[in-house]
């Protein structure tokens, strides 16, 4: 089997009667059955296979979820091509070193920002031969002749129809599950992206097998915004809802998402833990605006969610009268506030890609949402491991899914076996032996399996700090409890064989910022908020709540709140928005320096550089305060 | 047009062929607002004539200039704070609403249809244009300065103009908003569904230089210059008047 035979069969299926999906356009969800869904790719396909499209050619596509992208990527699968796609917002160097790195022939870019990104690297990257754009706006002045508008293209494939029909079939019939359906590159936190191969039995086994768990039905909706360069969003609009046939919902634009979940109202979600911990941070500043009714409402509820929950985890039964309050906050407050929040009909929400921290994952489940942990990555072209239903343990992340095997070395490296784990590396033989030996794919993270058998994730195994005492100890352990705090966007926690922990802080300008107002505070830019000794204190004080409980060695001793906030265009995080520890270490080697030392201030002077080019210089003094307990 | 005994302008001769964008620019207290405000009929100068299209506007009111095809923004956004964006951006369609008062009180009849179809005009041809999806339900005194101004120009070419007068609009915003409305003035110039003509008064001299077709400087109420932008970053006059010694401004192209 292969994902364009089985698209071919679910659309034949369901045709004009089912929608296959959904996008928000001028204000108004339009559909698309499943008929018109194959209508679009039968001729992009044809289209790109008359451009010159041969077996095995890559075609890469960039631009926001909507269903172009997906007919796109589905389209160059049934032309017997091999998808790449990349992060929207990707700067030019990272997209020419994946267009270049991958041989892509074809680029399928939103609009005029995509087309400008591929016309500056077409004259570095000769295996390119066409840009494909499908937003006329703003592209009345470009006539390039390696430009083509995706109208074009399905026009080209229906001719072909015309010329050779059956043609389309016959291309389905050729394919084989043991085919590259898609090169994917990982955003690694140390060196260059690597392009992990994945076959199209990869890709369906995983859809299978998580679907055998948590099994969707084919009314469900599902809302697709995040992006398809992300192992985890092809894995639930590819692998799991072509299967299952679920229809994807595609938000009006990137700001109108959370806006639109709410709208649609899915039922199972997939995202990473920075989402969730979004929603909670609106949930707090929303709490804090309120008024005493509301706040003492929202405080009775989740007191009575939070004891629910507790109860659940520790798998007793819930007393009758528990049972009756919990209906009442219901009634009262939960059901409101997962309406606002999108949740009303999440039957499963999953997080992962990145360690949540417990304080978030007791807060959805004290809200009733049944949120799951799961592990997996690129490499196994998803999850590998899931939390099932009754059995959740906010630190664990659950039981590998069937036909899944894992494993803890004797160094403590957790290694997976399945049948979705990946062919290799792209042109890069040594990362390929290094992380699959016999058949098991060795992650690179630490972690053990817990008496319950659940998996636990330490953290990168290079990221493992050893304490004074000898020790390990996983930073984003801490960092995740930092963030708990609405004030805090980013954390990085520092202390490596270090005699103490300390914390370089991202302060959340919205908030911090309107808190600042209700204050009477004035300030003019975020390093001048972030230097506030008023918000040193209210940091400190979010440190101290986060310390609470922990051992003496592990408490934060002192933090410095940063004079921006970390960004993926500064290499300072992955494009999922994964700390890079050794660039920042080394970016921010002044800071680190001088939280070890003495010093009371961190005399900054550099340079930033903006997105247009400019750049601007920056001295400031950044204050290090020890944390008092 | 003076006021009193100050004489804000005089002896101006401004000429706008249709399509272009026609910058004008001055120091402060120039009077390039004053300029505006006589086009747009907010002012009746004491002396000389503005003709539109050929026809003399003197007399005009505002309301009768903008059925005419002339809208405009402010220089400190003027739209109403309590009211969505979509509703700010409906009354810029009231010209061409044709249901009366009573229709449009019960909402039968005519009304609702048409009603659908400006809907449809606001949501295909400006939110869209404008990529302010995100907030169309949101009050627009909510909205940070950069969208308010964004708003004030959609409701101004909801009018459908054929002359469109941007006082300041640029100003205080931030590099990145500075960086989409150049590119709307240029899609509501330049693209077929629209090709607006563009009179603007900006201070952003890199923006000035490069999206216009011709420049008018303006000093002390008196024309200095008036011509492509090439020729007035050469005139010894203007930038010993505007643009200084330094070389403060620079291409963004």
């Amino acid at each position: 089997m292969t994902i364009p035979k089985l698209f071919y069969r679910q659309a034949l299926k369901y045709g004009k009667e089912r929608v296959a999906m959904r996008e928000k356009e001028f204000g108004i969800w339009r559909p698309f059955t499943w008929h018109d869904y194959l209508e679009n790719v039968k001729h992009i396909a044809l289209g790109l296979v008359s451009l010159g499209l041969e077996e095995g050619d890559k075609v890469a596509m960039i631009g926001d979820n909507r269903p172009e992208g997906l007919w796109a990527e589905m389209g160059a699968l049934c032309a017997r091509g091999v998808g790449v796609w990349l992060f929207q917002d990707s700067l030019m160097n990272e997209v020419k070193y994946i267009v270049d790195h991958s041989d892509t022939k074809f680029i399928v870019g939103e609009g005029q920002e995509e087309v400008d990104k591929a016309i500056s690297i077409i004259g570095e990257c000769p295996k390119l031969k066409k840009i494909i754009w499908d937003d006329p706006k703003g592209m009345r002045n470009y006539d390039q002749d390696y430009l083509i508008s995706l109208k074009e293209v399905m026009r080209l494939g229906r001719e072909l129809e015309k010329e050779k029909p059956g043609l389309f079939e016959e291309l389905i019939g050729k394919g084989n599950g043991d085919e590259v359906a898609l090169l994917f590159y990982t955003s690694g936190t140390t060196a260059l992206p690597k392009g992990v191969l994945l076959s199209h039995y990869n890709m369906l086994t995983m859809g299978k097998n998580l679907m055998s768990v948590d099994p969707c039905k084919d009314t469900d909706d599902y809302v697709s915004y995040l992006p398809f360069a992300w192992i985890g969003e092809q894995m639930m609009s590819i692998s799991c809802g072509l299967q299952i046939g679920y229809t994807l919902n595609f938000p009006e634009s990137s700001e109108t998402s959370q806006e639109n979940i709410r709208e649609i109202g899915p039922h199972v979600m997939f995202a990473p833990p920075r989402m969730y911990e979004q929603m909670t941070r609106t949930v707090q500043v929303k709490y804090l605006d309120a008024g005493l009714i509301k706040r003492k409402s929202y405080e009775m509820a989740s007191s009575i969610g939070y004891h629910v929950a507790d109860l659940k985890f520790a798998k007793k039964a819930i007393p009758f009268h528990w049972k009756i309050l919990e209906w009442i906050a219901y009634a009262l407050v939960q059901k409101k506030l997962k309406d606002h929040l999108g949740l009303s009909r999440v039957r499963n929400a999953y997080t992962g890609g990145a360690a949540m921290g417990p304080d978030h994952f007791r807060f959805f489940h004290s809200l009733g949402v049944n949120l799951k942990q799961i592990y997996g990555q690129t490499e196994v072209a998803g999850i590998s491991v899931v939390h099932r239903n009754g059995d959740i343990k906010f630190d664990t992340v659950g039981h590998p899914i069937p036909e899944t095997e894992v494993k803890i070395t004797e160094e403590g490296e957790i290694i997976t076996k399945s049948p979705s784990v990946f062919l290799g590396y792209f042109k890069n033989p040594e990362a390929t032996a290094k992380s699959l030996k016999d058949g098991w794919l060795y992650s690179g993270d630490r972690g053990f399996i817990d008496e319950d058998k659940h998996l636990v994730v330490f953290d990168r195994t290079k990221d493992v700090m050893t304490l004074k005492d000898g020790k390990p100890f996983a930073p984003q352990y801490l960092e995740t409890r930092l963030k708990f705090s609405p004030y805090v966007k980013d954390s990085w926690v520092i202390g490596d064989q270090k005699d103490y922990i300390t914390a370089v802080i991202c302060i959340d300008y919205s908030v911090i910022g309107k808190w600042a107002d209700t204050k009477k505070l004035a300030y003019t830019s975020y390093p001048e908020l972030a230097q506030k000794p008023e918000v040193y204190d209210l940091i400190e004080e979010q440190i101290r709540k986060a310390n609470k409980d922990l051992p003496e060695l592990v408490k934060v001793a002192k933090f410095v709140n940063l004079y921006k906030e970390l960004d993926a265009d500064d290499d300072e995080l992955t494009r999922t928005r994964k700390l890079r520890r050794e660039f920042v270490g080394k970016k921010y080697e002044d800071i680190v320096n001088a939280l070890y030392s003495d010093a009371e201030v961190v005399h900054i002077d550099t340079t930033i550089t903006y997105e247009d080019g400019r750049k601007t210089h920056i001295k400031t003094d950044l204050k290090i305060r020890k944390v008092t307990s | 047009m003076s006021f009193g005994r100050v004489c804000a302008l005089d002896g101006i001769n401004l000429k706008i062929k249709k399509g272009e964008i026609h910058s004008v620019i001055g120091p402060n207290g120039a009077g390039k607002t004053v300029m505006m405000n006589c086009i747009s009929g907010l002012y009746h100068p004491q002396k000389g004539s503005i003709y539109y299209k050929g026809e003399k506007i003197n007399h005009f009111k505002p309301h009768e200039r903008a059925a005419k095809g002339i809208a405009r923004t402010f220089q400190k956004v003027e739209v109403f704070g309590g009211m969505t964006v979509l509703d700010n951006i409906r009354l810029g369609r009231h010209i061409h609403y044709k249901s009366g008062i009573l229709s449009g009180s019960v909402y039968i009849g005519k009304t609702a249809g048409e009603e659908i179809e400006h809907r449809r005009f606001i949501e295909e041809e400006i939110i869209d244009l404008l990529e302010i999806e995100h907030i169309r339900h949101k009050p627009v005194g909510m909205l940070p300065y950069g969208l308010q101004k964004r708003v004030e120009l959609g409701r101004a070419i909801a009018l459908e103009p054929e002359l469109l007068i941007l006082d300041e609009p640029l100003a205080g915003l931030n590099l990145e908003e500075v960086e989409d409305m150049a590119r709307f003035i240029l899609d509501i110039n330049q693209e077929k569904r629209w090709k607006i003509t563009c009179l603007l008064v900006e201070h952003d001299m890199g923006v000035v230089m490069d999206l216009s077709d011709s420049v008018y400087v303006l000093n002390f109420g008196n024309m200095i210059v008036d011509g492509p932008p090439e020729e007035i970053q050469k005139n010894p006059e203007v930038i010993k008047a505007y643009l200084g010694e330094e070389d403060l401004y620079a291409s963004r192209k």
